[in-house]
């Protein structure tokens, strides 16, 4: 479904990631978890177009995505959730849901939005930026179903929100792969990356070092949370 | 001191300040997409005024047709400029902008001097506008009184476009996250075309309402300019209900402080900028910093 090959990225003279290569099948939902600063959301903006300095190849259902822009990347099929949520402030929560164009037969019409998350539909006329921390995350992964994405980006989306929100968040987002999504998942917080993910790659130094399974990273968890600094 | 005198010097005020409304929301919608300080946004506004001059002298257009198409055509310019050079600067340290803009503004300055000399062109008030209606003692023009409501009602229109229709949707989410805005699936850059016409149209239609009261010059939208950035800075880059308000609050402002003193008109303008910049730099109704 969506496949990364040696994908190298800089900033200026710094190289951000060396030779990562991954893949994610139809339906999957993988992380990539690592320590601050190993290259997670760097990848994510790789994949979806907004980091120019990069070599790889990067494909979405066998096309190629070199050399299209961010907007053709998402007509393609990605759907992206940057690590704020990426909620407009300026635009209501509606807005918010209808500005990406639809994208093919997969996309969620609004009435089906609002019966998967009645509290946006409750919103609907405030603005953005009236939305809670939990709130803004269902709108943004609603805001991609809404159009239809194929596979998700989604980056730390656990980042700041309460216990409870977190259940909730892995509740939509089980869901949405019960609905075929396939999700690519930037995460620090293990215990919810083993609830929601099939694989997991872990990221150092902008190297992908290992791949671990649940299990794996269920018996190593102390070891693994060393490495990331929590 | 007198109420006829006061009024008069409140309704000069809401004048200048329909200039400067028109003006900074093209500004700020310009700034707001393409993250471009338009500089020459006020030598636009002098060639909207010339365009109605020439229409009229040339073929024999007077103002209402030109009312429209004088924007119309220099908008057409506007597309040319941004897609031979302005395209070049995005993205790029907002300087080289201001520089391109501000070059402009001396090529289409100079070129106006070229061609009709320093002095200024008369411009005949719209016969339909020409009486003047009775303040107290004093007589006021009617077409003043018109250039207010037709700016208020344009700033309305435009209003209403950037809120409640999908092109404004857009607008509103590029000015906010041009990058989010891209990687969500929208074609930010063929947008940025219509919006600098647009914002250009509205520099250009202010021309066309400046001519039959002012002198139609080619230093004309020099020294308006100037204040026109302070209004924007006042109200907040990029914001474009700030860009209204503060234009016709300050215009307001100015006018009344010229009661005390004529001195005080420009000084009132930029002492208000510079406590808005110390006080709240973003601006009134700014929600970015201004860069």
């Amino acid at each position: 479904m969506l496949e990364v090959q040696g994908l190298t990225a800089r900033y200026g003279q710094a190289q951000a990631l060396h030779d990562v290569s991954f893949s994610l099948n139809e339906g999957e939902l993988v992380t990539l978890v690592g320590r601050n600063g190993a290259g997670k959301t760097t990848t994510l903006r790789c994949v979806m177009g907004l980091h120019r300095q990069m070599t790889g190849v990067i494909r979405l259902r066998d096309r190629d995505l070199g050399g299209l822009a961010p907007h053709e990347r998402a007509r393609a099929g990605l759907g992206y959730v940057p690590d704020d949520r990426g909620i407009y402030a300026t635009l209501t929560v509606e807005e918010n849901l209808l500005l990406p164009p639809q994208i093919g037969p997969t996309h969620w019409p609004l009435d089906r939005v609002y019966r998967a998350f009645p509290v946006l539909k409750e919103r609907r006329r405030h603005p953005g930026s009236k939305l809670s921390g939990g709130e803004q995350q269902a709108l943004a992964i609603a805001r991609a179903l809404r159009m239809g994405a194929r596979a998700v980006l989604l980056d730390e989306p656990t980042e700041g929100l309460a216990p409870v929100l977190v259940q909730q968040l892995r509740d939509m987002l089980l869901e949405a792969k019960r609905d075929g999504l396939t999700m690519l998942l930037v995460e620090q917080n293990l215990r919810f990356a083993m609830a929601v993910a099939d694989r997991h790659y872990l990221l150092a130094g902008g190297r992908i070092v290992q791949t671990l399974g649940n299990a794996e990273i269920a018996s190593r968890e102390h070891e693994l949370l060393r490495h990331l600094g929590v | 001191m007198d109420l006829g005198y006061l009024s008069v010097q409140l309704f000069n005020g809401l004048v200048n300040g329909a200039f400067y409304a028109l003006l900074s929301l093209g500004l700020a919608i310009i700034f707001g997409v393409l993250g471009v300080v338009n500089f020459a946004h006020g030598a636009v506004y002098m060639l909207g005024a010339f365009a109605a001059y020439l229409l009229l002298q040339q073929v024999g257009i007077g103002f209402w047709p030109a009312l429209l198409l004088a924007p119309l055509g220099v908008a057409l310019l506007g597309v040319i400029v941004e897609r031979l050079l302005l395209r070049r600067v995005y993205g790029l340290d907002p300087l080289y902008g201001f520089l391109l803009t501000y070059g402009l503004t001396l090529f289409i300055q100079d070129a106006m001097r070229l061609r009709f000399g320093i002095q200024g062109q008369p411009y005949p008030t719209p016969t339909e506008l020409s009486a003047s209606v009775s303040l107290g003692v004093v007589g006021y023009p009617v077409y003043r009184l018109f250039v207010i409501a037709f700016s208020i009602a344009m700033c309305a229109a435009v209003w209403f476009l950037i809120e409640r229709t999908r092109l404004g949707m857009v607008v509103r989410a590029a000015t906010e996250r041009g990058e989010l805005t891209r990687a969500l699936g929208i074609d930010v850059d063929r947008w940025v075309t219509a919006v600098f016409a647009f914002g250009i149209a509205l520099a250009a239609l202010a021309g066309v309402l400046a001519a039959p009261m002012r002198n139609v010059a080619p230093l004309m939208g020099s020294e308006l300019i100037i204040l026109t950035f302070a209004v924007v800075v006042i109200g907040g880059m990029g914001s474009i209900v700030g860009a209204v308000a503060a234009g016709f609050l300050i215009g307001a402002l100015a006018s009344l402080g010229a009661v005390w003193s004529p001195a005080l008109e420009n000084v009132i303008v930029f002492a208000l900028m510079a406590v808005v910049l110390l006080v709240r730099p973003a601006g009134l109704f700014g929600a970015r910093e201004a860069t």
